[in-house]
């Protein structure tokens, strides 16, 4: 099965040099951010807006809106969050070594767009391989005259500072991700009265967007809106990267078009199950998510409408696969103590909630579990958000609390014998997780 | 007087250099205090204060935010193992108690010649190519644990100056995320992102 491809063209067509500058500009590079230059604001805007790109980050919100949302104080600033941390996620990995050009012009008009003069992409410290591509394609356009003083022989002037965080998943929430850049703690801020775009870094309007978002920015522009909203499915624009891992033949990043369903996805790209194991779970989109079966959901349209209604999300865009040999105490344990690991302990219900969850979970997983837990794990997470209800209510500054919900959730809802079964026969009934080659 | 030899100092203003506000190069700064010693040390915490005009205990603050500075003694080869949801599916555990086992040193620690330290972290971005690892921050993708004991002889043996990825994930890894393309010609001579505008990154003498 070939879906169109758009901003992983240019790496499908010139595998060994879609990384350079000479690459770039012979497959049609640079020139929407040279014509850029010379559009308003308002037009840059409101093009982005029609073409109806989400955010690729997490929180599916319309990029042209954010822009729109810009306070007039200047300077403003842009950060790129280049992140990437949610479990399952790795596809701003592969944009960033393979095709770091494109999401450079996305930033040239980005910043143009919103009258900066000074953007920041901010790149998770262990992704240095990353970073290292990544600067050597900003060095090249510095040498071009693509940033600097007077882009592309106009007036306006683009410095572009990459910056590497220090192993901290909550900075890839956009207020955590300002105070780290400013040499903070990656504590995320209360949204009223810091939201970005009013107050960001250094307390100025900032515009935070995702690597993939910034990927798309010149192909809007080079396509025209009609044609890219054609990419995708309804509301959903574009075509999205999803990163498949866990229990499948063929993992791996995929550029493809919203719409197609679950089962197209984890059978025909992604190559099935091996070992023709049963399908016993998957995670939709990224460790925060809640997860779907394969008697409720394999034949539901992957779009935003589609998911959220079924109690999930697209996040992060990472599909993680677990076959029937998967424990789901375990998997949430796993789940569970990456949030429990990574909250920033501003907040009691997300910093005691998760430790407590990871705790008992493990009991559970141990054959050390006591009949009451169930309703433990039940009530610990309704303390970090009330009502166990989708889209979660929070209690605390940030999302990341809530999301160590879905997991709980997740095995509550749909495998409570099996969570039950751990507790009754003092053992994990699959033993392990079996390990596959 | 800076503690820092001249050419970490000239990096240091070149890193300032970088930001509208001098607070901003902390990170970068704790990344070059650690290339400087090896870990992250009092010293070089209070150096990097000075750099910046904050408090000693701000930077602490500040480091001790963020896993990736080491401030304690930390082995010239941190080898980080993830064990989070996508590498457990393949295998991980059985892979860092391989790790652990050929090399003496139970994760969260160092051996004690200061070679090598052990940690299993959360999820490294290479879910695709699990089960994923990492030595200073270089990756190895689809790591067994028959691959993980040959690294960690490797690294006992050969003790590379500095290690790279592309000559890792040839020597040891598998199945990896996607295709890399162009190898990489430097590598991390310590616990810490080999970066060259931080002046943490080392060519790669092989």
């Amino acid at each position: 099965m070939s879906y169109p491809k758009v901003i992983t063209k240019r790496m499908e067509d010139h595998p060994t040099d879609s990384h350079t500058i000479e690459r770039y500009e012979a497959t049609g590079g640079y020139v929407q951010a040279k014509a850029a230059v010379a559009k308003t604001r308002d037009e840059l805007v409101e093009t982005v807006k029609e073409s109806g790109l989400l955010g690729r980050g997490g929180a599916a919100f319309s990029t042209g809106l954010k822009w729109s949302f810009l306070a007039p104080a200047r300077p403003a600033y842009l950060v790129v969050n280049g992140d990437e941390s949610e479990p399952g996620t790795f596809k701003d990995r592969q944009l960033l070594e393979r095709d770091p050009h494109q999401m450079l012009e996305g930033v040239i008009i980005t910043a143009i767009a919103n009258e900066v003069h000074h953007a920041f992409v901010y790149i998770r410290g262990e992704y240095p391989k990353p970073a290292r591509r990544l600067q050597d394609a900003v060095d090249e356009a510095y040498v071009k005259g693509y940033f600097g003083k007077g882009i592309f022989g106009s007036e306006y002037d683009l410095e572009l500072t990459v910056h590497l965080g220090g192993g901290a998943y909550i900075c890839g929430e956009e207020t955590a991700l300002i105070n780290s850049l400013e040499g903070q703690r990656g504590e995320p801020r209360l949204k009223p009265p810091y939201f970005p775009a009013a107050k960001g870094l250094y307390m100025m309007p900032t515009i935070v967007n995702n690597v993939e978002t910034m990927a798309n920015i010149p192909h809007i522009f080079e396509m025209g809106v009609d044609a890219y909203r054609a990419l995708g499915h309804g509301d959903d624009t574009g075509t999205f990267m999803t990163s498949l891992s866990g229990h499948v033949n063929k993992p791996g990043n995929y550029e493809l078009p919203h719409g197609i369903t679950w089962r197209e996805l984890i059978y025909d790209v992604g190559g099935g199950v091996p070992g023709d194991r049963e399908l016993k779970m998957w995670i939709p989109g990224g460790a925060s998510a809640p997860w779907f079966n394969p008697d409720d959901h394999l034949d539901l349209p992957i779009t935003k409408g589609d998911t959220g209604q079924a109690g999930s999300m697209l996040g992060s865009g990472a599909v993680v696969v677990m076959d029937d040999t998967t424990c789901v105490v375990r998997a949430a344990e796993r789940v569970v103590r990456f949030f429990s690991h990574e909250s920033c302990g501003q907040c009691t219900p997300c910093r005691e909630g998760t430790t407590w969850l990871e705790m008992i979970l493990r009991r559970i997983e141990d054959g050390q579990g006591r009949p009451i837990d169930a309703d433990l794990l039940l009530d610990v997470s309704d303390n970090i958000s009330v009502g166990l209800a989708w889209p979660p209510r929070q209690t605390t500054i940030c999302p990341l609390g809530p999301s160590a919900v879905s997991p709980i959730t997740s095995i509550m809802r749909h495998f409570n014998d099996e969570v039950m079964a751990h507790i009754t026969e003092g053992a994990c009934p699959l033993a392990k997780t079996e390990v596959h080659a | 007087m800076s503690i820092w030899s001249e050419s970490t100092q000239s990096r240091a203003k070149e890193i300032l250099a970088k930001y509208p506000e001098k607070r901003s190069a902390v990170m970068p700064l704790l990344y070059l205090a650690m290339a400087e010693d090896g870990w992250l040390t009092e010293e070089g915490m209070t150096e990097v204060a000075e750099w910046v005009g904050i408090t000693p205990a701000q930077v602490q603050s500040v480091a001790s935010f963020y896993t990736m500075f080491k401030r304690e003694r930390t082995g010239k080869y941190l080898v980080s193992l993830c064990t989070s949801i996508s590498c457990m599916l393949l295998g991980s555990d059985d892979v860092l108690a391989a790790i652990e086992d050929e090399s003496g040193v139970p994760h969260g620690e160092t051996d004690e010649e200061g070679l090598i330290s052990v940690e299993h972290a959360e999820c490294i971005g290479a879910c695709g190519g699990a089960v994923a690892c990492q030595v200073n921050y270089e990756l190895i993708e689809g790591l067994t644990a028959e691959k993980g004991r040959e690294l960690v002889r490797w690294l006992k043996k050969a003790r590379p100056e500095a290690v790279n990825t592309d000559e890792m994930q040839e020597l040891f890894g598998g199945q990896r995320s996607f295709e890399w393309a162009l190898p990489s010609d430097v590598g991390a001579a310590g616990p810490f992102p080999a970066f060259e505008p931080y002046g943490t990154a080392t060519k790669d003498p092989q």
